[in-house]
């Protein structure tokens, strides 16, 4: 009963890039989640289910165990207010940077500036270290819109490409910190199927090292 | 809704984090309480009842800053002074220990009662738990580990816990490392955060960053693969070899306990986990905890921390485990004490009083029927009903006859 493992990913980029690091670890879905409706996927790996759900319910399934396993971006982990997880492994994958975006060359504001982001932690951690006091608004999405309409001075977002940032006339400002995709663990799984986790673990652990020669 | 004034749907509303246990679960928990503290009995341990409330700064003397943190605070109307709810019994007891015994003999406690948390914790997100412990001090070898730890998993198992999984670890091994790679507190401290996380890409970078030498780089990050079965032990004398004495004499020290531990329970699963430094701000040696399959947290948590004593002026060796009662009842498996009870009519008869007496005293639930009462007779959980005979006795009879 100790062998089985079950897997919370997020849809969308980050299952299509871990799809290959999980092929190497002999998990490859049945079911085709942009076509199937089913929330648990089987693999052809009997023992192995993936569980489909939000980005940033990942740590949570992992933290409280219902998910022994889980794949979720650092930015979501910087987020998470929980430490209950293990973050064994970076697979390298879905990288991006957090980065604070805002008009070229526009002054700084004489008041506390105002900050539109969805990472209202990372955000508020990201000034206080600089010694800045600012005003945090959390928003859902489409934070570029912010500083055009004049909610907010800044914002704090994941930057790729930058081409969305330069479409609406902004660009990155400031360097916060490098995401990619973790492999995150229950801590309890990691004692009591430490057989079976460290297996996949290793077995994801050479592809990503494959993937990524140093 | 906006004004402050409890509408009649939430007038029932509890604040978040605190349950109130119905019938049903009361009395198992109240069955299994009274088992444990039985247990404690045989054990050797004496019962002490340290108070709900007391000054915020003998409530938190030479604990960590978490501790504060997850303690309420009131002022008090008499003094002005800040007293604070306790957020763990642990600290009280190793206070009653350095101060009002003053024993030179080692001293065995125990001890139940509710805490507070400001924060919610566990899978409950309980923020009032029940705790039970039990605490050894005066020995700092790894007996009185192992006897606690034992105790820990007998209490598990009285409260009818399966599939128990123990976690080993020693607080003195990362101690003993940081020390030889020189390390001070605020690189200490953010090497401790990324262990808890296993986060391996992130402590090489901390550590090439603060330039830490080879061999003290190479060990420190072998604690994060130190996992795993009994195997671990010897894996860690060949990677840590070479280090301080503190680390060596850890590591013997883990393996000793781990050996006597085995000698009692050969075949329950015990997992050695070297970077797992739960409650690493006071305790000082082993640490060990309790897993059990479906519940993704630790369900009861232990190990020595001999230098708190030191606060109340007399620093003793100290070892210890604590778990909440509410958790174990939902996790384990407590029969509930025997169903049934005897329905009483409402007459006044001497014979029938005495006959009521007579069953009560043998232990028997006798519910007496009150004048013109409604509702169904199936509520009361009783089973047999007590019938006036020809003779004027009464007997009593199977209720579905």
């Amino acid at each position: 009963m100790n062998d089985t493992l079950t897997i919370a990913v997020s849809k969308g980029r980050i299952f299509k890039d871990a799809l290959p690091l999980l092929a190497a670890a002999d998990v490859v879905p049945v079911d085709d989640p942009d076509t199937s409706r089913k929330l648990i996927l089987d693999t052809t790996n009997p023992k192995v289910k993936l569980v489909l759900i939000r980005t940033s319910d990942v740590p949570v399934y992992v933290e409280y165990g219902a998910a022994d396993l889980g794949i979720s971006g650092k930015d979501t982990l910087l987020e998470y207010e929980g430490n209950g997880v293990y973050e064994l492994l970076d697979l390298k994958i879905a990288c991006c940077k957090l980065m604070v975006a805002g008009f070229p060359n526009a002054e700084a504001p004489s008041r506390q500036p105002r900050i539109a982001t969805k990472y209202v932690n990372s955000a508020k951690r990201y000034f206080a270290e600089q010694g800045k006091q600012a005003e945090i608004i959390k928003l859902y999405g489409s934070m570029e819109l912010a500083p055009l309409v004049g909610l907010s001075d800044y914002i704090v977002d994941l930057v790729d490409t930058g081409n969305t940032l330069k479409a609406n006339g902004l660009e990155p400002l400031e360097h916060i910190a490098d995401i990619s995709s973790r492999l995150i663990v229950n801590k309890a799984s990691m004692k009591m199927k430490h057989a079976t986790v460290k297996a996949f673990i290793g077995k994801v652990a050479e592809a990503v090292a494959a993937r990524n020669p140093a | 809704m906006t004004d402050s004034v409890s509408t009649k749907t939430d007038r029932w509303l509890l604040p978040e984090g605190i349950a109130e246990l119905l019938p049903e679960e009361a009395i198992k928990l109240e069955q299994l309480r009274r088992r444990l503290l039985d247990l404690y009995h045989c054990w050797g341990y004496d019962l002490v009842m340290p108070p709900l409330i007391e000054y915020l700064d003998s409530l938190l003397v030479g604990t960590g800053n978490d501790l504060e943190l997850q303690t309420f605070k009131i002022i008090d109307q008499l003094t002005g002074r800040l007293m604070g709810v306790r957020a763990d019994m642990t600290p009280q007891v190793a206070r009653i220990d350095a101060h009002m015994l003053k024993c030179e003999a080692p001293v065995r406690l125990c001890y139940i009662g509710p805490v507070l948390h400001t924060l919610p914790s566990g899978f409950a997100r309980s923020r009032a738990p029940l705790q039970v412990g039990a605490e050894l001090y005066g020995h700092a070898g790894p007996e009185s580990d192992a006897e606690v730890l034992r105790l820990m998993v007998e209490t598990l198992l009285t409260a009818g816990v399966e599939n128990i999984h123990v976690d080993l670890g020693h607080v003195g091994i990362y101690r003993g490392l940081v020390q030889d790679a020189g390390l001070n507190t605020e690189q200490e401290g953010k090497l401790f955060e990324a262990l808890q996380r296993k986060a391996k890409p992130e402590i090489e970078a901390c550590l090439a960053q603060w330039q830490i030498a080879d061999l003290q780089r190479q060990r420190l990050l072998a604690l994060v693969d130190l996992n795993g079965d009994s195997s671990v032990l010897a894996d860690a004398r060949v990677a840590l070899a070479g280090a301080s004495q503190p680390v060596v004499d850890a590591l013997e020290n883990l393996s000793q306990i781990a050996a006597r531990f085995r000698a009692h329970w050969a075949d329950l699963p015990l997992y050695f986990d070297l970077a797992e430094l739960r409650g690493y701000r006071y305790q000082t040696g082993v640490v060990f905890a309790a897993f059990v399959p479906g519940h993704g947290q630790e369900i009861a948590r232990g190990g020595r921390y001999d230098a708190i004593g030191e606060a109340f002026g007399r620093a003793r060796p100290a070892t210890g485990f604590s778990t909440d009662l509410k958790t174990l009842v939902h996790v384990g498996n407590i029969e509930s004490p025997a169903a049934g009870g005897i329905l009483a009519p409402v007459i006044d008869d001497a014979v029938l009083d005495a006959r009521i007496q007579q069953l009560r005293q043998a232990g028997e639930r006798v519910v007496v029927m009150l004048a013109g009462q409604h509702g169904k007779v199936s509520c009361s959980g009783c089973d047999r009903v007590l019938e006036k005979q020809d003779d004027g006795s009464w007997q009593v009879l199977s209720l579905n006859s």
